[in-house]
């Protein structure tokens, strides 16, 4: 039970480690200030969750690592990310989409988990959950500002939706760790948020004059560990440079 | 002047503990200022969330903005000092996650200084009532973040100031 809890909970904490970390490399290069500034805090808060999710993963484990060890000292057979958060950020407007389906799945799942019957899930959830549905009504918002925009702006969202829907799906296939965990009332079945899911983003598409693509088509194996896209790699390699030139430096 | 007073106990043969009541310890809390928004108490801004004694140790409760806040490992570093330099020797710091933090436990003061300080503060209704600075409701929001996780840019269309407004959470 604790060995399924600790890899639901490197997921967890390793969504809003790789997201935040992307999210992070706009600061200095948004298209304006204000949106410079959003990114930036949004990635701050990502890192926050990220904090306390492998925080609570390294007490799970109970092998004397803490979240920094978790964060910084593994390599990318260890990442348990979906594979949608570790796609390089694109234009803009990409970035923002990927925010958004994210976003739109981290409500629901977090909404869920805070009624976790594990109550240290669940005031993570809580507190997360909050940040989470701040950080969906910018992304909602910016997807039907830039949907329904320009004729360029609505090519780019269109083809950034269309780029990304095939790593939707990674969120609602479920494996042993999660039945298990659902079994004890941990976290909810992930195939049970789909329909939830696919009605809120479908609302907020069609605002934004998106066509959802219909296909059901996945590509997985992040959350599972079995295979990654070759872009994590290279975000690691800058993400943990300090501790891979200097191992075990603090301050 | 605490420790004087411990000495006197001991000296008269007898050690009583002579410990701060917990109403001093949220007076002397209240003297802390939020290390970004200086303004405004730690108490104001709602994130101590208990004060007690266990036997001969004071514990402190404290609750995180945002999870993310850099602000609070300096947040924690000056209660302790601040403590310590009230002659607490014997001091706990405890984050506290349940009920997460929400604007609704600022307090009234807090409310007041940041207007005072131009901040406006949140609102239920999302966003700010009045400019801080010529209290004009001709508003525009500027973007939902600010210059700290716990606030968002707003301009005032009257008198064209930028301001911060402290987000409703």
């Amino acid at each position: 039970m604790d060995k399924d809890l600790f890899q639901y909970l490197l997921r967890l904490g390793d969504n809003t480690l790789v997201l935040g970390h992307r999210v992070s490399e706009w600061c200095g290069h948004a298209p304006v200030l204000e949106e410079d500034i959003a990114l930036a805090n949004t990635a701050l808060d990502l890192i926050g969750q990220t904090q306390l999710w492998l925080g609570l993963a390294a007490e799970v484990e109970g092998a004397g690592r803490d979240a920094d060890k978790l964060a910084m000292l593994r390599d990318i057979w260890g990442f348990r990310n979906l594979l949608l958060v570790e796609l390089p950020n694109g234009d803009f407007g990409r970035t923002l989409m990927r925010q958004f389906l994210f976003d739109a799945w981290q409500v629901i799942n977090l909404g869920r988990l805070m009624k976790s019957s594990d109550p240290r899930v669940a005031e993570i959830a809580a507190k997360a959950s909050k940040e989470a549905a701040y950080h969906v009504e910018r992304s909602a918002d910016t997807v039907v500002g830039l949907g329904d925009g320009t004729a360029e702006s609505h090519a780019r969202m269109q083809a950034a939706l269309e780029y990304l829907w095939p790593y939707v799906g990674e969120m609602f296939v479920g494996d042993d760790v999660d039945a298990a965990l659902v079994a004890a009332g941990v976290v909810p079945d992930p195939a049970s948020l789909r329909e939830e899911y696919d009605a809120f983003v479908g609302r907020i598409f069609a605002t934004a004059t998106l066509e959802m693509p219909e296909s059901r088509f996945t590509h997985k194996g992040g959350k599972n560990g079995a295979f990654h896209t070759e872009h994590l790699g290279h975000m690691l390699c800058s993400m943990q440079w300090l501790q891979r030139a200097y191992p075990g430096a603090s301050w | 002047m605490f420790n004087a007073m411990v000495a006197a106990c001991i000296s008269r043969g007898k050690l009583v503990a002579m410990q701060p009541s917990i109403d001093q310890i949220w007076k002397w809390l209240d003297g802390v200022p939020d290390p970004e928004i200086p303004v405004i108490s730690l108490v104001d801004l709602g994130i101590i969330r208990g004060v007690s004694w266990q036997g001969d140790t004071l514990e402190v409760a404290v609750t995180p903005t945002y999870s993310g806040c850099p602000a609070t490992a300096i947040i924690n570093l000056d209660i302790e000092t601040a403590l310590r330099g009230h002659g607490i020797e014997r001091l706990e710091l405890k984050r506290q996650l349940s009920p997460p933090w929400t604007t609704n436990w600022l307090t009234d003061k807090g409310r007041a200084a940041l207007e005072e300080y131009g901040i406006a503060p949140p609102t239920a209704a999302g966003g700010p009532k009045r400019c801080p600075q010529c209290g004009s409701e001709d508003l525009k929001k500027v973007s939902q973040f600010g210059s700290t996780p716990c606030k968002a840019a707003w301009r005032c269309n009257d008198c064209l100031e930028p301001f911060d407004y402290f987000k409703c959470i």
